[in-house]
This record gives structure tokens, C-alpha cells and sequence, in this order.
């Protein structure tokens, strides 16, 4: 695999981070959970890899939405 | 630019006192006269360049749009203009805003170069120019003219801003305070939190991280001014590092663009006078 630059780094230990937080989700909704994450991630696949203030923006949006969804009181999703 | 800073906070300090009391506006479009003139004055176009990115579409640039309104049917402050914009041109342009009279500090934004709240900032009368509308500088932009004080807010919930007591009080209903101790927040509870002074700041631009702001220290003083606070002791230790309060140096930018006339660069300073006498 082609080394990575330290933004691609970025966007991959986030989307590591939403699939370790998934884990601490009640069993029965971890598939919703996982799902949307991974559409979430597949929306903006089309991203250029150098458009750096986009990929940076949408990481901020990520962590942001990882936060709010971390929280224990959300237990399943749509 | 610094005269027409004092113009219109001029303006803004008198406007009340000029307003009749029947005046009661409920649009910002300023409704047509009864009695349908046929010599209505020429209209007075100025155009307005608003900031505009759209968070649904990262990959296309910002860009700056112009917007052309007649003065004679808008209110006169900027904010009056905005809404006037979304509302009869443009739907999607985006801003917050809630009470147009300068106490919320929704409307804080970069008009012409400088920090100021729109409802408080009155439209220059000089139409050969146009108004430049930025959202406040150095911040993660939401959407066009919204920015994102996440960060901000944490920084104020890091300060404690509340009353901290140990001890209850003598009468156990309310904690007293002489009139000479309560002058002592005078200039510094009107502080509305709009965040036009941090992000002024030149200080705050580069350490955003870890310096606390002019806007946020002003509060910090406030806590430390007060008298019926029992945790000063704690409170100036939290701040006794050398990013919260000394990446402070004077720039006196805060003092400037304060859209209320306070002075936190005099809050600074006393902060870290009490720091310097601990």
C-alpha cells in the first residue's frame, strides 16, 4: 500500500475511532450504528485528496458527529 | 476606519433616546409611506459582499456575493440588511440573529473590516462603496456567515463561571454585597459573550488552543472581582501559567472592536496585577 500522507492518517483513525466507539453500543442496534458510520464516510468518497480544506472540514464534522453520537443516552440509530 | 467605528457606536449609544415610543417595527423592510407620493426619493443602492460557503459542497471554494439594496427601504443597521437579503433575495444565505438590539451577541460578524454586532453597526450612508460582510475571522465557518465558538464555549465552562461558597450566608436568604463592591462589576457583567473580541485578537489567532481570550478573561476577572466568591485563591492558581492570561500583550485590539465599550484589556491588566501580588 502507498504510504499514506498524515491527513489520509487522519481520516482513517477517525473512521477506526467511530468502529471502536460502536462497540460500546447495545448488541442489536451495533449493525444500524456501523452502517451509518460507514455511509457517513462513503459520502465523500469523491473528495479529492488534496482538496485539504475540504478533507479537513469534513474530519472536524466527523469528529464532531463522533462526539454527539458517543454518548451513552443514544442507543440506536437510523 | 477608527472614525467610523465612533460614529457608529455613537449612533447605537443614542439611538434609543431618539426612537418615539409608538415605533414599533416588525419587518425589517421599511414599509412604504400611506399617501403614495409621485416624487419618491431616487433610490439609494449600495451593495452589499456577503461571505458565502455552503458545508453540503466542501470541495467548491468560499466565494463573495453581492447583494444590491435600496437604502431608502431598509432599515438602518446592518442586520436590518441581512434580513432583508434573505428575505427578499437570497433564502439560503445564512446568519445567526435573534434580538436585534445588541443583548444576545448572535449577530457578532466582520462588517467592513471590523468585529461588530450587524444589529448594532448602522449601514454606511456612502453608497459608492460597497459593505463587506466576513464571518468572524480565524474561526471554523459552519456555514456562511455562522461560525463555529465550540471551542469558545468550552474555554468558558473551563473558567467556572459561577458562584463558588463555601460558607452560607449570615441570614441564610441572600448574599449581601456593599454598593462600593458591586461597582467593582460595573463594566464587566454587560460582557455578552459575542466573541468579537477574541476573535480580534492577534494573540488569540495564533494560540487559540490554549490562551484563553480577551472575552473569557474579562469574565475570569469578573469571578475574581466579586466579593461574595470564596474560591479567588483557586481561581488565580488556574490561571497562573504562562498561555492563560500572559499570552496577553497588550495589542489593546479587544478594547477597540467591543461592540458593548467595554474594556478588557483593563480586565487583563488587573488579572494580572492580583496574579502578580499573590
Amino acid at each position: 500500500m502507498a504510504r499514506l500522507s498524515g491527513l489520509q492518517r487522519e481520516v482513517l483513525s477517525l473512521y477506526r475511532q467511530c468502529f471502536r466507539e460502536i462497540r460500546n453500543k447495545p448488541a442489536d442496534s451495533r449493525n444500524n450504528f456501523k452502517q451509518y458510520a460507514r455511509a457517513e464516510f462513503q459520502k465523500h468518497r469523491s473528495v479529492n485528496k488534496k482538496d485539504f480544506g475540504a478533507v479537513e472540514y469534513l474530519l472536524r464534522k466527523g469528529h464532531r458527529q463522533l462526539e454527539m453520537y458517543a454518548s451513552p443516552g443514544i442507543r440506536n440509530i437510523r | 476606519m477608527a472614525s467610523l467605528r465612533s460614529t457608529s457606536r455613537l449612533f447605537a449609544a443614542s439611538r434609543p433616546f431618539f426612537r418615539p415610543a409608538t415605533f414599533a417595527r416588525s419587518y425589517a423592510t421599511v414599509e412604504a409611506g400611506e399617501p403614495a407620493n409621485a416624487s419618491e426619493p431616487p433610490a439609494k443602492m449600495k451593495s452589499f459582499k456577503i461571505y458565502r460557503w455552503n458545508p453540503d459542497t466542501p470541495s467548491e471554494k468560499p466565494t463573495m456575493q453581492t447583494y444590491d439594496l435600496d437604502l431608502n427601504k431598509t432599515g438602518p443597521m446592518m442586520l436590518d440588511a441581512l434580513i432583508r437579503i434573505k428575505n427578499e433575495q437570497d433564502p439560503t444565505l445564512t446568519f445567526r440573529r435573534s434580538c436585534r438590539e445588541g443583548i444576545c451577541g448572535s449577530c457578532a460578524m466582520n462588517i467592513d473590516g471590523v468585529n461588530t454586532l450587524a444589529c448594532l453597526c448602522r449601514i454606511p450612508t456612502d453608497t459608492n462603496t460597497e459593505s463587506r460582510i466576513y464571518p468572524l475571522p480565524h474561526t471554523y465557518v459552519v456555514k456562511d456567515l455562522v461560525p463555529d465558538l465550540t471551542l469558545f464555549y468550552k474555554q468558558y465552562k473551563s473558567i467556572k463561571p459561577y458562584l463558588q461558597r463555601d460558607t452560607p450566608s449570615p441570614d441564610g436568604l441572600e448574599y449581601r454585597q456593599s454598593p462600593e463592591d458591586r461597582k467593582k462589576l460595573d463594566g464587566l457583567y454587560e460582557c455578552i459573550l459575542c466573541a468579537c473580541c477574541s476573535t480580534s485578537c492577534p494573540s488569540y489567532w495564533w494560540n487559540s488552543e490554549e490562551y484563553l481570550g480577551p472575552a473569557i478573561l474579562l469574565q475570569s476577572y469578573r469571578w475574581l472581582a466579586d466579593s461574595r466568591d470564596e474560591r479567588t485563591a483557586e481561581r488565580k492558581a488556574a490561571l497562573d501559567n504562562s498561555m492563560s492570561v500572559y499570552r496577553c500583550h497588550t495589542i489593546l485590539n479587544c478594547t477597540r472592536t467591543c461592540p458593548k465599550g467595554l474594556n478588557p484589556g483593563r480586565a487583563i491588566a488587573e488579572t494580572k496585577k492580583m496574579l502578580a501580588s499573590m
